[in-house]
């Protein structure tokens, strides 16, 4: 395994920006308005699914999904860089949830 | 004495402001790029409307994040005084120097009108010329207005006296008809409507004078 080299055998003077002893991590970062925050514009694309003659639509909410990949030592490390992400920016705690999948990609 | 209105990719009140202070209340201005990084001989910051970096993620999630943002926070916690408009206010909420945060108008549509608005100065400096009850008018454009937050932080804004600024007729949806939040330090104030578009007599409507002529005093 490219991560069990060490940084000494890899000629990188730092070892957070050693491609050798770095792996690339896939984040699939879904971001949902909180269940009490009013989502007008879903409520209006399910009235519009009701007038397609969709039946027994009970609720629409519209989120976004963020994709990123990222290299880091670790999946610990990806995984913390991430959750400080959604935390900071891709998310608004007042109005937003968020979840995240997080997987190591063979390059 | 000088005011910086901060000027972002996307802003576009900036000198609709930039009139206002110095074109009809003779005050100082300076226009400060998103990028420098310094307030020097600024005595009060104005975050102005528009679509700060296209609204792309949330309304004013990316300017927060902006170089000259870390220096208006350091301001604001030295007691200057700072004021959000609109895109303004979305920012000051996302950079977490007032509490809640600004979503879809209740009906969907852009709202571009004249709004009636209730004062309750309570702690906030840049209402200090308004008395408890006055009723001003200014003009809102923006289709991300209505105002939220968690029941538990409203019950303690509305103890603080920092819900300072109310719709008579609620356009948007927002929590307790709230148009405008201040800080409990009462420096920092962030509002929906357009206080600028109220300044210069060939508007139609002066109220919003005593609220601007305050950044400086």
């Amino acid at each position: 395994m490219h991560r069990n080299v060490s940084v000494g055998s890899t000629g990188c003077q730092d070892r957070s920006n050693c491609p050798l002893l770095l792996a690339r991590f896939h984040a699939r970062v879904q971001v949902q308005l909180r269940p009490s925050v009013l989502d007008p514009a879903g409520e209006a694309t399910r009235a519009a699914a009701g007038r397609l003659g969709v039946a027994g639509l009970q609720s629409l909410r519209i989120g976004k999904a963020v994709e990123l990949s990222l290299d880091a030592e670790s999946e610990a490390q990806a995984r913390e860089q991430v959750q400080l992400l959604c935390d900071r920016l891709l998310a608004n705690p007042v109005t937003e949830n968020w979840t995240m999948s997080l997987e190591e990609r063979k390059a | 004495m000088s005011v910086g209105i901060v000027v972002f990719p996307g802003s576009n009140c900036d000198r609709d402001m930039a009139w206002a202070l110095e074109g009809v209340l003779g005050l100082s201005t300076r226009f400060l790029w998103h990028e420098d990084t310094g307030l020097e001989d600024i005595d009060a910051v104005v975050l102005p409307g528009g679509f700060s970096y296209g609204d792309y993620l949330r309304c004013g999630a990316l300017a927060g994040h902006a170089p000259l943002l870390h220096a208006v926070h350091a301001f604001a916690a030295d007691g200057g005084p700072v004021l959000g408009i609109c895109n303004g206010f979305q920012i000051l909420t996302e950079m977490g120097l007032l509490p809640g945060a600004l979503t879809r108008n209740r009906g969907l549509h852009f709202i571009c009108e004249p709004c009636q608005l209730s004062v309750n100065p309570g702690r906030c400096r840049l209402l200090k010329d308004y008395s408890d009850g006055d009723r001003a008018t200014f003009p809102i454009a923006h289709g991300e207005g209505c105002y939220q937050c968690p029941p538990e932080t409203l019950v303690e804004l509305e103890q603080n006296g920092q819900l300072v600024l109310r719709y008579c007729r609620n356009p948007n949806g927002s929590v307790l008809d709230v148009a405008g939040v201040c800080n409990e330090q009462g420096n920092v104030l962030g509002l929906m409507p357009h206080p600028e578009r109220a300044c210069d007599p060939l508007l139609g409507g002066q109220d919003g004078q005593a609220l601007l002529k305050a950044l400086l005093g």
